[in-house]
């Protein structure tokens, strides 16, 4: 059968690589992590080659391998961490309300609502490092659910959880991370009066 | 009556399937008149919009593998 020309995989690392490795590191958020399934990527693509049918591009192809690798490194962190009792408790930030559920000081005001923020390089370092403060639970429940847009039913099958579960444990990650990035990049912004 | 704290567990539960009608009528009403929840709830849209934007993207701009994870990458495929 004949290949596309471009399919030599010792182009594979030059032209893929750091494709591969940015959509890794937005899921995994660890670069170590992220390097090594680019490579076992690669590996199972090579392995895998005569599978290619050349009916995807080859980018296309590839990140569906890395797709299931990065599923399998959840799977796996979930089977080795499962959740502790303090994962599921329901309100992860109590000093937030007050004795009858009211806001003690409630959240502040982000200023205008910008749409840009998913191309501002530092803001998506700061989201980064607000998601690695997460247990790796719950990190990876919010990357499943928004970043790759997977159904709960899906997230609660990978990280071995029930769905009432899995609510808490979104709640909680999404109250965090809103948490996180108001004090620091939302205060901080509005601080320096930008 | 909601309080603060359910209605912001219901506003998560909201953006992951559907409420029944009794409680989404109660998180619609609670927001109306609670200018913390409904700002609560426009930023953890503003969150999700952008993270979606983003994963649509070629995620974080300017990350690249590291030499060294290159050359390990390249010569492990280059002796399987």
């Amino acid at each position: 059968m004949a290949k596309p020309a471009n399919t030599d995989p010792a182009e594979w690392v030059d032209r893929y690589g750091d494709y591969l490795f940015r959509y890794a590191m937005l899921r995994l958020r660890d670069r170590s992590t992220a390097e090594d399934l680019v490579q076992e990527t690669f590996l199972a693509a090579l392995k895998d080659f005569g599978s290619f049918s050349g009916k995807s591009s080859e980018s296309t192809w590839l990140v569906g391998i890395l797709k299931h690798k990065i599923i399998d490194h959840f799977r796996r962190e979930a089977r080795e961490a499962p959740l502790g009792e303090n994962d599921l408790r329901e309100h992860p930030d109590p000093s937030s309300f007050d004795g009858s559920g009211h806001w003690t000081s409630g959240p502040t005001d982000w200023g205008g609502n910008p749409a840009d923020l998913y191309r501002e390089k530092k803001f998506l370092d700061q989201l980064t490092k607000c998601l690695s403060g997460l247990s790796p639970n719950h990190a990876n429940a919010f990357t499943l659910r928004e970043i790759e847009g997977a159904d709960t039913g899906e997230i609660c099958k990978v990280l071995n959880v029930t769905e009432t579960n899995l609510w808490v444990i979104l709640h909680r990650a999404r109250m965090l991370l809103r948490r996180c990035l108001e004090t620091h990049w939302f205060q901080k912004r509005t601080g320096e009066g930008s | 009556m909601l309080s603060c704290k359910d209605v912001t567990k219901l506003l998560s539960e909201s953006m992951d399937a559907s409420l029944p009608i009794g409680k989404r009528i109660g998180v619609r009403l609670h927001l109306l008149i609670c200018r913390f929840c409904a700002r609560y709830e426009r930023q953890l849209l503003l969150i999700r919009e952008t993270v979606r934007r983003l994963a649509a993207t070629e995620g974080i701009p300017g990350k690249t593998l590291s030499a060294e994870a290159r050359e390990r990458i390249r010569k492990s495929l280059a002796t399987p």
